[in-house]
């Protein structure tokens, strides 16, 4: 059985990134054929491909497009390459290997739209990816397939720029990302109105993930019907799984997005280090709660995962073995919250910071068995009672992980340090093969 | 107190036009009554030039993008990639977020401290490196990583390391 790649499919060829290379294998032939449509054709192959977005809300891009207002112009396309939830690695390799497929998407996503302006908003730690992707701007604008004339035929005019971060997470959240893009710290709006409605300068603004719109060259070219075929029930197409954390081949996979978890780990990405057990795994990025081992035998399409009472998120799979120590791994996410945390909404400013000193106070083993109590009720305290949701990432691994692990929290209790030593993990290991790059699907 | 003493006039005039150069193909980017949004990049570019945003750079940012010194001073302050404060010549940050740190990187950090001799994050008595812990730096399937100078290297192992050090002017 032969599987379909919509995105990874030119991963790894010498000079993919460029131009030659992209329009060799066909590229730009998906905005050749969408410039003899009507704009809103485009929008009903992508309403019919059930394209849910890929940067962790997996909210329907064909529904998403339609909230903009009628008659308001301009309308901007901010593509959101702010990659930056740990476990999540995988827009960056569309940027680095395919960046044209990334340029056609948003061509077709502006042309469907009667978008004119678009900015990719680009981590500040990227800096190779945004020369790649400025370089093939730089390309496609040379080649006239973006400016005044898209593919030098048809008069809609059109720019694409990089913007880039300068290191901040929330920055990923789509209305922190338009504050920075205005030139501001990346305070999150309150919302309604969405960005769709009132974004960027006050205007009506479409912010897809990299990944969501370098789908769409392949849905404007097959039709969303054969997208939607690919994956299942409201989720089409595939998925680019990025797996890390204690496994023989880490890297990202592009599978159906119903693909089964624990296949992904146990085969695919070649299993447990060391051949040793598996204890938990993060499936959708570092805000996911936490799934226990037994309970990973589940599709990774966004509801399915929602009933296993986590999150499909980012598709960033994070393993860990029986040697982790989960307080640890808890504690270290907590600190990233709190320094991510932007500081505007109080319960998440103050409660990022007792959630990291209570884990750490357990961690050392200094903590004591109402601490961990405590943890919950400031996590319980911080869910829903923020502007993003950035007080829900920060509060759900530490629900999740108490919940599932609370025995190895009250053993760092009742034994006064931590069970698995001062070096939990890392000590032990043997290097892995070395993996260049992305994995690639191949059976 | 903030020193607000050398604003802008105390820049030098040769890297002032340097500044001026490097931002303006970066400001057509932007429609010209929304200039204030290349703030990030103007703070960058100055960032380059003058080794770090202090608030002259901050107020020479400003006054390029026609906003007021406290909205750049807002923004340098906000984001760990903009320095206010003079660092070492190269700058050393490694992920321990957690994929890394399943993977090394929390040795990869404890060979580093060792290599600069520093007891944590801080700058070396020579001034040649400053050494850092920073948050994913979206590598984990190429773990452990770590930027130098803001480039970024994956895969790293103690001799890798030596390496790329040794490799820095």
């Amino acid at each position: 059985m032969s599987e379909t790649l919509v995105l990874s499919a030119r991963w790894g060829k010498p000079g993919s990134a460029t131009l030659a290379s992209y329009r060799a294998d066909g590229g730009y032939a998906a905005l050749d054929k969408a410039l003899g449509l009507e704009p809103s054709v485009l929008v009903d192959e992508v309403k019919k491909s059930n394209l849910r977005g890929r940067g962790g809300a997996g909210f329907a891009t064909g529904l998403k497009w339609t909230f903009l207002p009628k008659d308001v112009r301009p309308r901007y396309l901010t593509v959101n390459a702010d990659e930056s939830e740990p476990g999540t690695f995988k827009d960056r390799y569309i940027i680095e290997h395919d960046p044209h497929m990334l340029i056609e998407g948003i061509a077709l996503t502006c042309y469907a739209l009667d978008i004119h302006l678009a900015y990719v908003y680009i981590r500040g730690e990227f800096a190779k990816q945004a020369r790649i992707l400025e370089q093939a701007i730089e390309e496609a604008r040379a080649a006239g397939i973006i400016g005044p004339r898209l593919l030098g035929k048809k008069d809609f005019d059109l720019d694409i720029h990089v913007h880039r971060g300068a290191g901040a997470y929330i920055c990923g959240e789509e209305s922190a990302l338009l504050e920075s893009l205005e030139g501001k710290k990346g305070y999150p709006r309150l919302k309604p109105p969405f960005p769709a409605v009132v974004g960027l300068w006050g205007k009506p603004t479409i912010i897809n993930n990299v990944e969501t719109i370098a789908n769409v060259p392949w849905i404007v070219q097959h039709g969303g019907d054969a997208f939607a075929a690919l994956g299942t029930g409201k989720s089409g197409g595939t998925r680019l799984f990025g797996v890390s954390g204690h496994v023989n081949r880490p890297g990202v996979y592009e599978k159906p997005c119903h693909y089964n978890l624990k296949q992904l780990i146990m085969e695919d990405a070649g299993g447990i280090l060391g051949g040793r057990a598996l204890k938990a795994v993060i499936p959708g990025g570092s805000s996911s709660p936490v799934l226990a081992a037994h309970e990973i035998d589940i599709s990774m399409e966004f509801d399915a995962v929602k009933a296993a009472g986590s999150m499909s998120g980012s598709g960033g799979v994070i393993v860990f073995d029986e040697s982790a120590c989960m307080v640890r791994a808890l504690a270290r996410l907590s600190r990233f919250y709190a320094e991510e945390s932007c500081g505007q909404c109080t319960p998440c400013r103050e409660g990022t910071n007792w959630m990291e000193g209570i884990l750490h106070k357990l961690e050392a083993g200094h903590g004591t068995a109402a601490d961990v109590d405590k943890l919950e009720q400031v996590a319980n305290s911080i869910a829903g009672n923020t502007i993003c949701a950035l007080g829900d990432a920060a509060a759900m691994p530490v629900q999740s992980f108490v919940k599932k692990f609370k025995p190895e929290f009250l053993r760092h209790v009742e034994q006064r340090c931590c069970p698995f030593g001062d070096h939990g993990w890392g000590l032990t290991q043997a290097p892995r093969d070395a993996v260049a790059g992305p994995v690639r699907y191949a059976r | 107190m903030t020193n607000h003493a050398g604003g802008v006039e105390g820049l030098p005039r040769e890297k002032v036009e340097q500044f001026d150069r490097e931002l303006a193909p970066i400001l057509k980017r932007y429609p010209p009554d929304r200039k204030a949004s290349a703030m990030i990049p103007a703070l960058r570019i100055g960032q380059a030039l003058f080794g770090h945003v202090s608030p002259a750079v901050q107020a020479l940012a400003a006054d390029r993008l026609g906003t007021s010194p406290s909205r750049a001073e807002e923004v340098a302050t906000f984001y760990v990639m903009l320095e206010t404060h003079p660092t070492g010549r190269h700058l050393v940050e490694v992920c321990t977020n957690v994929s890394c740190s399943l993977t090394g990187g929390d040795q990869l950090w404890t060979y580093l401290k060792k290599k600069l001799a520093l007891a944590g994050a801080g700058t070396t008595a020579d001034g040649r490196y400053t050494l850092r812990e920073v948050e994913c730096l979206g590598s984990c399937g190429t773990s452990p990583a770590m930027l130098v100078d803001e480039e970024m290297h994956e895969q790293l192992t103690p001799s890798k390391v030596d390496q790329i050090l040794g490799s820095l002017t």
